[in-house]
């Protein structure tokens, strides 16, 4: 595929919650995002998935680490490109119900990053506002109403509207339809598809529905207590599963056709580790159905097993 | 098999400044001794309000029971005192509600909460209760149990507290148990580990369980039978396997299809179902999913359909299983056969 659009270097991002505790929410994590690509990227809640997106798009900075956009490093830019980097990255939120204000009108919600960066006034903003409510399945007249007065999916369009208000390049979308009924989950999917091919969009596609992270990812990145475990194109991922966390979350997801051949499923024993004070090696030995015990004493290396294929465990050495 | 639970015709609505929203629209089904039927549906679908009403949960007003029976162990629910319900709550039916964290007293201890029941309505000593209530932490999964008794909610981490919501609704032994999205604020591998305890429970205590879910692979893998609701209604309802193999309505093709598969080599596009759920306020005359509906014919606008019988106990809310009614391929079931 093309070149990179994001380079994330050792990114980390840390915080502090008690005097000498820190959580590690994100601790040495490098990626590198295709220019046109959907990267997925999975987690139970807590592995520092949110927190990762959050942080590419400057919404928190990080602890430490580089990121790199277009080949150029955010942090060297000056106020002026800054700004234009923060304008092509956007994100669209979980929360369909919390994440628009209230008081404010569909419209001016749509409109908040137009007027930011000052890209168009009067009529010309208007007539913005429309072809974005069109473009996202909602009326004109949508324009004038309040958030209450929209259905979870639609509050879901008037995310999307909002982040394509401003012509982005890059979304990152936290979860976009978990809080959505599971008809109008497809819906939401297939409109940042139809989106993507438009306006030429890369996604990050952050998700625990492990389902639509295959069905609209080229590739998947698993997380894990704020580490990356396995990263591989989705087909790949799914079909053979390296990591042991991996494989135990693959075989968790309930299918729904009673006949197929019953899996034999890894149920994990006991929950994921507090995030404050991770095992020492590997992070995911606790729970681990083949931990050894070089597992508790090194960190597995982040290793390239198959072609295209990362994984870091001590079963691949 | 007997039947545990039976509702009848339930109809319930609400009042609100709106006006009046009918929630659950004639809803009969059956629940046996020690087996698991699966209630599911989007928001709105009236699953939750139907549970609530046989656990006796819907406020008064502006809730209002309209029409029905509810048949516990041949007794009218409905028709109970507050007092005899009392004896019935949290004994012979019990509730685990979606979410653990705020259905749990924050400020009682575990264990305490566990007892609860254990005193009121098998009037166990302090010390049996406690015996009893460590005894359920240990049944349900979480390590430490003594300790564990004295700890709050909130030193419990999302899957522990739903097991304790489990360890408290199966204290008592009840008969039926009702859980409302138990599993929908967890993590996967935590929701296999919730559902394989209640699949566990269910073979040693013979409970009877109703699972509400709107996640269709919950379904087949946990229930036995499988009620579909849409808009406050039935629209079809009958054994797992059979109604996964051939479901003959289509709001159900349509959920099956809106969900990706997994094990497809191929990307192919997600089918929607297109619209939203109808207005309760003022359900359409016919059948309510027929704006919705690719196949809708003029009868369906004007005019609902009875539940036509498929199959043996499999039943469909849908005009085109009349005779008279043009041939629709099933195309999710025709799909599924492909692969």
């Amino acid at each position: 595929m093309s070149e990179a659009l994001l380079q994330v270097e050792g990114m980390k991002k840390y915080f502090k919650i008690k005097k000498d505790q820190t959580v590690k929410s994100v601790d040495d994590i490098s990626i590198e995002i295709k220019k046109g690509e959907t990267f997925g990227l999975v987690g139970e809640s807590g592995s520092g998935k949110s927190t990762l997106g959050k942080t590419i798009v400057g919404l928190q900075s990080p602890t430490a680490g580089r990121i790199i956009y277009n080949g150029v490093d955010v942090e060297t830019l000056d106020k002026k490109s800054k700004i234009n980097v923060n304008r092509e990255m956007q994100i669209i939120f979980q929360d369909p119900y919390a994440s628009l204000n209230p008081r404010m009108r569909v419209g001016d919600i749509i409109a908040e990053g137009i007027d930011a960066h000052n890209l168009a006034k009067g009529k010309a903003r208007q007539d913005r506002i429309f072809e974005l409510l069109d473009r996202v399945g909602l009326r004109p007249e949508h324009a004038r109403r309040y958030p209450h007065e929209f259905s979870g999916g639609q509050r879901q369009r008037i995310g999307i509207a909002r982040a394509l208000a401003v012509n982005p390049k890059f979304i990152v979308a936290d979860e976009p339809i978990s809080a959505l009924d599971v008809s109008i989950q497809a819906q939401v999917i297939n409109l940042m598809e139809d989106l993507k091919k438009q306006e030429e969009l890369t996604y990050l596609f952050i998700a625990h529905d492990l389902g639509m992270v295959k069905h609209i990812s080229d590739r998947i990145g698993v997380m894990y207590l704020g580490k990356m475990m396995e990263l591989a194109n989705s087909y790949d991922l799914f079909a053979e599963p390296l990591h042991p966390y991996t494989q135990a979350l693959l075989s968790a997801i309930p299918v729904a056709n009673p006949k197929a051949a019953k899996r034999e499923r890894i149920v994990l024993a006991g929950d994921p580790p507090s995030p404050v004070n991770p095992p020492s090696g590997c992070r995911f030995r606790t729970r681990c159905p083949h931990a050894m015990s070089i597992c508790a004493e090194v960190v597995p290396a982040w290793k390239e097993v198959k072609p295209n294929h990362w994984t870091a465990c001590h079963l691949y050495n | 098999m007997t039947n545990l639970l039976e509702v009848k015709n339930l109809e319930v609505s609400f009042k609100t400044f709106g006006g009046e929203v009918q929630a659950v629209r004639n809803v009969s089904f059956h629940v046996d001794k020690g087996e698991i039927v699966a209630i599911v549906g989007e928001s709105g679908s009236g699953k939750s309000v139907t549970v609530q009403t046989i656990m006796g949960l819907i406020p008064t007003p502006p809730g209002k029971v309209k029409n029905g029976e509810i048949l516990f162990q041949n007794k009218d629910l409905l028709k109970l005192s507050k007092r005899e319900m009392q004896k019935i709550k949290g004994s012979k039916i019990s509730m685990v509600f979606q979410d653990p964290m705020t259905s749990l007293n924050p400020t009682m201890r575990i264990g305490k909460q566990i007892e609860e029941g254990l005193i009121v309505h098998q009037k166990l000593s302090k010390t049996e209760a406690r015996r009893r209530a460590v005894e359920m932490i240990r049944l349900v999964g979480i390590p430490n149990a003594e300790e564990r008794y004295n700890q709050y909610p909130h030193e419990f981490s999302g899957g522990m507290r739903q097991r304790a919501m489990i360890a408290i609704a199966l204290s008592c032994n009840p008969e039926l148990l009702i859980a409302d999205e138990p599993t929908t604020a967890l993590d996967v591998t935590i929701q296999a580990q919730v559902l394989d305890l209640m699949k566990d429970l269910k073979e040693k205590t013979n409970t009877a369980i109703i699972l509400i879910t709107h996640d269709l692979g919950v379904v087949a893998e946990t229930a036995e039978r499988v009620i579909v609701m849409y808009a406050g209604m039935m629209v079809e309802s009958g054994r797992v396997n059979e109604l996964f193999e051939n479901p003959r309505h289509p709001y159900t093709w349509g959920l099956m299809e809106s969900i990706p598969d997994t094990n497809a080599a191929h990307k192919s596009r997600l089918v929607p179902i297109e619209g939203s759920p109808p207005d309760l306020f003022s359900p359409p005359k016919g059948c309510p999913f027929a704006p919705r509906c690719k196949y809708a014919m003029e009868i369906c606008l004007s005019e609902m359909p009875p539940a036509f019988e498929i199959g043996e106990g499999h039943h469909s809310r849908c005009w085109l299983n009349d005779p008279r009614a043009p041939k629709v391929e099933n195309e999710v079931a025709a799909g599924r056969e492909k692969q």
